[in-house]
């Protein structure tokens, strides 16, 4: 859980999400390229943050990225991102 | 770090080609799921690209990563403008937005029936 508690620490001090779920998928990927015995290449990211309003979805995913430089350097070898306001949450959460 | 060859190299790919995907393998046999997913979406939305495969030159695929600061691949670009990676892409298409800013951009789209 070492890298997932890294990726917890750092964006919650950063972006003070309102929801982060962190899915660890690296068992789908067992033997794949990237993978590792240990674990924790793969992940899948939920992240609900304000600090995502008025910003397209590159740059949003940037946000994250630079957070996460080390980890991408050293370790996650896939990660895959939601990135929502919470209003566009709320949203999605309604169906509209 | 940045290599000017392979920079040269991306750019007039990006030139030569409306769409451009740089994926793990080819759009006949991906080698990666994520690329996988995005060949399906252009496929589906009947769009021409070309697919290059990073997985056969390490320069490339340290470049291209350098060439747009995005650290992972695929990478998909129109019109020589990066629009996002696997994620993005199925967003925008599940949205309706990605076939609009293609059309915007003047690439042929075709219009999919409902899945």
């Amino acid at each position: 859980m070492i890298v997932a508690e890294a990726i917890r620490t750092k964006l919650t001090e950063a972006l003070k999400p309102a929801r982060l779920d962190i899915v660890d998928e690296s068992h789908k990927h067992a033997g794949h390229a990237g993978s590792r015995p240990e674990g924790e290449t793969h992940f899948r990211l939920i992240v609900v943050a304000a600090a995502f309003a008025g910003k397209s979805r590159v740059e949003r995913q940037r946000m994250i990225h630079r957070l996460l430089e080390a980890e991408l350097a050293q370790r996650i070898h896939a990660l895959s991102l939601a990135t929502l306001t919470p209003d566009e949450a709320n949203a999605a959460a309604t169906g509209s | 770090m940045s290599d000017t060859s392979v920079t040269d190299r991306i750019k007039r790919d990006l030139a030569d080609n409306d769409v451009v995907l740089y994926m793990k393998g080819t759009p006949v046999f991906p080698q990666c799921g994520f690329s996988a997913a995005v060949v399906q979406v252009l496929t589906n939305m009947g769009v021409k690209f070309k697919g290059i495969d990073i997985l056969t030159d390490p320069t490339l695929r340290q470049g291209i990563k350098d060439f747009t600061s995005w650290p992972t691949i695929p990478q998909l670009y129109v019109k020589g403008e990066f629009v996002g990676g696997c994620d993005i892409v199925r967003e925008m298409f599940q949205s309706g937005e990605l076939q609009q800013m293609l059309q915007t951009k003047g690439i042929a789209v075709k219009v999919a029936p409902p899945a």
